[in-house]
């Protein structure tokens, strides 16, 4: 326990390693590792911005695939070349030649995201919790048949292939940080999160206490599916090859298993459960080509890392329902300080200190529990 | 477009809608007492039609014992996951119960795929099955006017069930008011675990009806009717058994006239339209066609 106290080791540990991690595969552009890094930064992405609607407004949406889907498109027409453009029949003369650098059709993938966010959302966000889940999975059907049969735009069920392989480990982290912060600032440090925290506690108190609740959610509906179209792009262009099959009901669960793993009610929760999401299933992955364990041949299991990742999810929803992080935060802070002991934010540790005083204003001596 | 070739759509949606309505009852119960959208439900229908799939390798066995044990095993494993997973989180919120349901489908998806491989494998039901019948202008395989007899007989079973006897009265005050009937004295263990045994014996026997149809069966080919049922229930009025059949015929029989009937450019969007469709009734009419007027959809 003595180590976690000292700065040095502390360093070394959250800032240094991964550093060094980041950089190495950095060097092997190409690697195997260095896109399983990409991969996880692009999952941060994804289930942080999943967790602004499940885990801070109070919704609960599934379809967080119809929106990367959006923006994996939109971004692959803005960027391909003009080769791979021809082959798709029906753009207009001035799109073929029309092609925007990385960073904008990055902003026009979230932007068209965020648009049909806003279409879909005026209508489906009238609904309550389940039935908004369901009408979301709805949402991925309806833009997989659109993907599918509007061949003019989209090439069909053929796909786009031929996408620039923009997203290095630098774009997609640099692209995560940015879009962090700013949910950061909007949840933690502004009277929007906090009117959106008291909106998912009790929609109706916050309502009589002014919070506008239609445009708290229609705004925190586009916001986070902005990031997911950008999320999407990234993806696009580190498969460089899309169709609308790599969009559907499995990847959307897999976002939302993501966003339950790390815990819905934190934006650290998102990082944590990109991270096992991505990690568990790559060390898990040698069982489907079946390993050598003690002298025994294992059989080639197919689908053997998806099912213990299942059971896993279940074991947690029925013992750790809050997820790992539970609506704790990591704070960055307190990985260089002394004075804060676990690196841990945690709500839990307020209403100790809240007790303890009210117990000192009774008069009543009390057990000091908060460390 | 023959008044014949319409005929012939309309008697295909009717098939396929009560294989939907069959579906739609299972969800519907179970539904309409935990209020709990089941998503492994469509997969119990998988686990029935694989496990028909390896007993008729046995040849010798007859083809209703066949089913019949197909039935009994997704009703086992119906019963298992309402043991293991639903009933330590009952109570626990809506979102949460989605979600385990979700991880159990998935995980049923992946065993099964597992045991058999993800591949496609034939599914021959005995040949007095599938013979065709052309009744006037359309022809009907025995597998099809069983199922559509079939559902005429489960209505009416289920409808003397929940009027009639005494775990259907005890249903029918659970899917009232849960909390209450607990007070009442009903064991709500019992009934759950009844209407789960009544949804996965069903879904099993659909599973008979779509592998009996489409001659192929693949692990994940329960989902999607199971996604489609779940609509049918809700657009019927979820919690009403009436409503979950009506639900089932329109959402087939809209299915097949919208392929057909459309022209062919937009033929392709007809999963889409059905989805498309459930969002309007919840936004129109949350309740459904036949739903009691209850609080707390939209």
């Amino acid at each position: 326990m003595k180590y976690r106290e000292n700065a040095a080791v502390r360093f070394v540990c959250f800032v240094l390693l991964p550093l060094l991690i980041l950089i190495y595969s950095a060097i092997n552009r190409g690697h195997y590792y260095s896109d399983l890094i990409c991969l996880f930064g692009i999952h941060l992405i994804l289930a942080t911005s999943l967790n602004l609607v499940n885990g801070f407004s109070g919704m609960f949406s599934m379809g967080h695939a119809a929106f990367m889907a959006v923006g994996a498109y939109t971004s692959a027409l803005l960027t391909i070349s003009e080769t791979q453009k021809a082959r798709i029949s029906g753009l207009p003369e001035w799109f073929q030649k029309f092609t925007l650098p990385f960073p904008l059709a990055l902003l026009c993938a979230g932007l068209v995201a965020a648009l049909l966010a806003l279409l879909i959302g005026f209508p489906v966000l009238r609904l309550k919790s389940h039935y908004l889940s369901v009408a979301t999975l709805g949402l991925i059907v309806i833009v997989r048949a659109f993907l599918d049969n509007e061949d003019q735009f989209t090439n069909g069920a053929r796909g786009i292939t031929g996408l620039p392989s923009y997203s290095t480990i630098f774009s997609v982290f640099l692209t995560g940080l940015i879009l962090l912060y700013i949910m950061y600032r909007l949840i933690r440090c502004s009277s929007y999160g906090r009117g959106l925290i008291a909106m998912r506690d009790d929609d109706v108190a916050a309502q009589t206490l002014g919070v506008r609740i239609v445009t708290k959610k229609i705004s925190i509906f586009c916001l986070s599916a902005f990031a997911a179209g950008i999320g999407g792009a990234l993806w696009g262009h580190l498969q460089t090859v899309i169709s609308g099959q790599f969009f559907y009901f499995t990847d959307s669960f897999e976002i939302v298993e993501m966003s339950i793993i790390g815990g819905m009610y934190s934006l650290s929760g998102g990082i944590v459960g990109a991270l096992v999401m991505t990690f568990l299933p790559e060390i898990l992955a040698p069982l489907e080509t079946g390993i050598m364990i003690g002298g025994f041949q294992l059989p080639e299991l197919y689908g053997a890392s998806n099912l213990i990742m299942a059971v896993f999810l279940i074991l947690l929803i029925i013992f750790r329902r809050q997820g790992i992080l539970g609506d704790s935060e990591i704070i960055v802070e307190s990985i260089f300080s002394k004075s804060t002991y676990t690196g841990i934010f945690k709500a839990e540790t307020y209403r100790k200190l809240v007790d303890i005083t009210k117990a000192k204003l009774t008069g009543k001596k009390k057990e000091k529990t908060a460390k | 477009m023959s008044f014949n070739y319409i005929l012939g759509q309309l008697i295909n949606g009717i098939k396929l809608g009560s294989i939907y309505a069959i579906i739609a009852i299972g969800y519907s119960m179970v539904y309409g007492i935990l209020r709990l959208i089941n998503f492994a439900h469509g997969d119990l229908l998988t686990v029935g039609v694989y496990t028909m799939l390896v007993l008729m390798g046995f040849s010798g066995l007859p083809i209703w014992l066949v089913i019949l044990a197909g039935c009994i095993v997704s009703i086992m494993v119906g019963m298992t996951m309402e043991r293991l997973v639903y009933r330590p989180l009952r109570g626990s919120g809506e979102e949460t119960t989605l979600i385990s349901s979700l991880a159990v489908s998935v995980f049923l998806q992946n065993l099964i795929s597992m045991i058999f491989t993800p591949q496609k494998k034939a599914f021959h039901l005995p040949d007095f099955l599938t013979v065709n019948h052309s009744l006037g202008p359309v022809s009907l395989s025995t597998i099809n006017i069983l199922t559509m007899i079939s559902i005429v007989v489960i209505l009416i079973a289920l409808t003397l069930l929940l009027k009639k006897t005494k775990i259907g009265m005890a249903m029918r005050a659970c899917s009232d008011n849960l909390a209450a009937s607990q007070l009442m004295g009903i064991k709500i263990n019992n009934v759950v675990v009844v209407a789960f045994v009544i949804g996965s014996g069903l879904a099993a026997l659909t599973g008979v009806m779509l592998a009996g149809e489409y001659k192929t069966i693949e692990p994940l080919m329960g989902f999607v009717p199971g996604l489609k049922a779940f609509c049918a229930a809700v657009l019927g009025g979820i919690g009403s058994l009436n409503g979950a059949v009506l639900g089932g015929f329109i959402i087939g029989i809209a299915e097949v006239l919208f392929a057909g009937l459309m022209p062919s450019d937009i033929t392709p969007y007809r999963d889409a339209f059905i989805f498309f469709l459930l969002i309007v009734v919840l936004l129109v009419k949350p309740n459904g066609i036949l739903g009691s007027s209850e609080g707390g959809r939209s």
